[in-house]
C-alpha cells in the first residue's frame, strides 16, 4: 500500500489522516485521547505501524499511549519522567531562580535505525530516552547538567526541549533544541553537550558571542546533508552548513522573520519552508494572508505560496511542530493551524487544498509515507 | 479489623471523571477489589488500568496530583492521610468514591 499518514495532535485529542498516494482523498480518524492536550504524535520509520503520542493535561498530568497498528488502538507506556539528578534552578520570566520542574512532553523523536529507541524533549527541559519502546525512560542529564542551566529561562510557551534531530550518519550524534536556551548538540550519544549557537543575535542579548538564551524555535535538517541545519527564531531564519557550529541568517525577502515551524523538501537540501507570522505581538499572519513561504536556494529568496490557502481576513497561528513533509515522489507538506484547519498540498507546495477544517487548535502535524 | 492491622480488602465503587474513563476505557463507574483507603484503592486502580499510573499521583512522590480531588458521601477526603479508612458507607458498596478534576479555568 502506498500513501501517507498524517499525525495530527491538537488541544482537545489526536486524529489520524490517512490517503493513498494522490492524496485528494482523505479518512480522517479521531478524536483520540478525547479532552487530552497532545502536544505530539509520531510513528517510527522502521515499523510505521508502530506509533506513539504524548496526551497530557493539567488534571492529570502526562501519558504516553503506544499504537501497533497505525494509530487504531493505543495501550498506556511509561510516564515517569522523573529528572535523574537534583533538578536544578533555571531563570524565571522575572529573572529570579526556579527549580526545573517537569510539566509535559513536547515532543517525540524516534529513532530511524531500531523500532524500540525514541528520545523525548520535555519542559522544563531535559531529553530522554527510551530504549523499549517506551515502557521506560532515562534522563540524558548531561545535558541538563551542562553548567549554563541558570541562565536558561522559559519562552512564552514554557522552558521546552521541543527539537531533536538525529543524524543519520552517527547514532550518537543528536542536535536538540530548548526555548530559550538555544540549540546544543552531543557527539557522544548524550552524555555531553555544547551550545553551539555561534551566530545567533537575539532581543536583549545583542552579542553574538553570548551561549545561550536564544529562542530557537524550530530546526531541519535534510537527511542527505546533515550538517546543513535550518533554523526559525523567535526572529531571523538561519543556516549553518558545519552541522550547527556557525550560523548565518538566511531571512532575506520574507514579509516577516518572525515564525515557529521550518522544514526541508523531502527530495531537494536547498528547498526550505517557512510560514511568516507578523511578530511576537501579532501571532498570525502579516496581512490576514496565510502564505507558506519556499525557497528553492536554501535561504534569502523566498517565494509565497498561496494558492488554496486562504488570502483574507485570516488570523491563525501556526506553530514551531505543526509543518512537515512527506516522503512521496511529489513531496507533499503540511501545516495545522490554531483554528484547527490541516492544509495540505501534493505538489511541493505549489497549490493547497484543507484536508480538515474544524479539529481543536492544532499543536503539531507529522507524516509518515507509507 | 484488628487494631493495628490493614484493613479488610472490599469491593469499592468508584466514580471516575471523563479524561481519565477515555484513558481506561470504562464506563463513569467501575468496582476494584481493594483495601479500603485512598491508597488501596489507588493501587487497585491501577492495577486493572495500567494507563491510569501517574494521571492521579505523581511519579516518583506518589503525592495527589494537585487539581485531584477525592470525594465520599458529600465529604472532601482530598487531604485526608491516605492510609485513613474510607467511610462506612463506601466499604460497604453502598456509596460510591468519587475522583473529581478540581473545577479550573473559565
Amino acid at each position: 500500500m502506498g500513501g501517507v499518514r498524517v499525525l495530527v495532535g491538537t488541544r482537545k485529542g489526536a486524529f489520524v489522516l490517512t490517503s493513498d498516494e494522490r492524496r485528494g482523498d482523505w479518512q480522517v480518524d479521531g478524536p483520540h485521547f478525547a479532552g487530552w492536550e497532545v502536544y505530539h504524535v509520531a510513528g517510527s520509520p522502521v515499523d510505521p505501524d508502530r506509533i506513539w503520542a504524548a496526551p497530557s493535561g493539567g488534571w492529570f498530568g502526562q501519558v504516553i499511549q503506544r499504537s501497533q497498528d497505525g494509530g487504531r488502538t493505543w495501550d498506556p507506556v511509561g510516564n515517569d519522567f522523573s529528572y535523574a539528578s537534583p533538578a536544578g534552578e533555571h531563570q524565571w520570566y522575572d529573572g529570579t531562580l526556579r527549580p526545573w520542574e517537569f510539566t509535559r512532553v513536547w515532543h517525540l523523536e524516534p529513532s530511524g535505525t531500531d523500532a524500540d529507541l525514541l528520545y523525548a524533549g520535555i519542559q522544563d527541559a531535559a531529553m530522554f530516552r527510551s530504549t523499549d519502546g517506551g515502557d521506560s525512560w532515562a534522563e540524558l542529564r548531561g545535558l541538563r547538567e551542562h553548567g549554563s542551566g541558570p541562565q536558561w529561562q522559559p519562552g512564552a510557551g514554557g522552558m521546552c526541549l521541543h527539537t531533536i534531530l538525529l543524524d543519520p550518519r552517527d547514532n550518537d550524534r543528536m542536535t536538540v533544541a530548548i526555548s530559550a536556551a538555544g540549540v546544543f548538540r552531543t557527539d557522544d550519544g548524550g552524555t555531553s553537550w555544547r551550545p553551539i549557537n555561534q551566530g545567533l543575535l537575539s532581543d536583549g542579548i545583542p552579542s553574538p558571542a553570548a551561549q545561550v538564551g536564544h529562542c530557537v524555535h524550530n530546526l531541519a535538517m535534510h537527511p542527505d546533508r546533515p550538517d546543513t541545519l535550518y533554523m526559525q527564531k523567535h526572529w531571523d531564519v538561519m543556516r549553518s552548513d558545519d552541522g550547527g557550529e556557525h550560523w548565518h541568517e538566511i531571512s532575506g525577502n520574507l514579509p516577516s522573520d518572525f515564525g515557529f515551524p521550518i522544514a526541508v523538501h523531502a527530495h531537494e537540501p536547498e528547498t526550505v519552508y517557512v510560514v511568516p507570522i507578523t511578530s511576537d505581538a501579532h501571532h498570525f499572519p502579516p496581512d490576514g494572508k496565510l502564505r507558506v513561504y519556499r525557497s528553492r536556494t536554501g535561504g534569502d529568496q523566498w517565494e509565497p505560496l498561496t494558492d488554496g490557502l486562504p488570502q483574507e481576513n485570516c488570523y491563525v497561528d501556526i506553530l514551531r511542530d505543526a509543518m512537515a513533509v512527506d516522503g512521496l515522489d511529489q513531496c507533499g507538506v503540511y501545516v495545522g493551524t490554531t483554528g484547527g484547519q490541516v492544509y495540505g498540498s501534493a505538489d511541493s507546495g505549489h497549490s493547497w487544498a484543507p484536508i480538515v477544517r474544524d479539529l481543536p487548535p492544532v499543536l503539531s502535524v507529522e507524516v509518515q509515507t507509507l | 479489623m484488628t487494631a493495628g492491622a490493614a484493613p479488610d480488602v472490599g469491593r469499592i465503587r468508584v466514580v471516575l471523571p471523563a479524561h481519565l474513563r477515555q484513558l481506561a476505557r470504562c464506563g463513569r463507574e467501575v468496582t476494584v477489589e481493594a483495601e479500603p483507603t485512598q491508597r488501596g484503592v489507588i493501587d487497585a486502580l491501577e492495577d486493572r488500568y495500567p494507563g491510569l499510573r501517574g494521571t492521579l499521583r505523581e511519579p516518583g512522590t506518589d503525592r495527589r496530583r494537585a487539581f485531584v480531588r477525592f470525594y465520599a458521601c458529600e465529604d472532601d477526603l482530598s487531604h485526608e492521610p491516605p492510609d485513613a479508612e474510607l467511610p462506612e458507607a463506601v466499604r460497604q458498596g453502598k456509596e460510591p468514591f468519587l475522583i473529581i478534576g478540581a473545577m479550573a479555568g473559565g
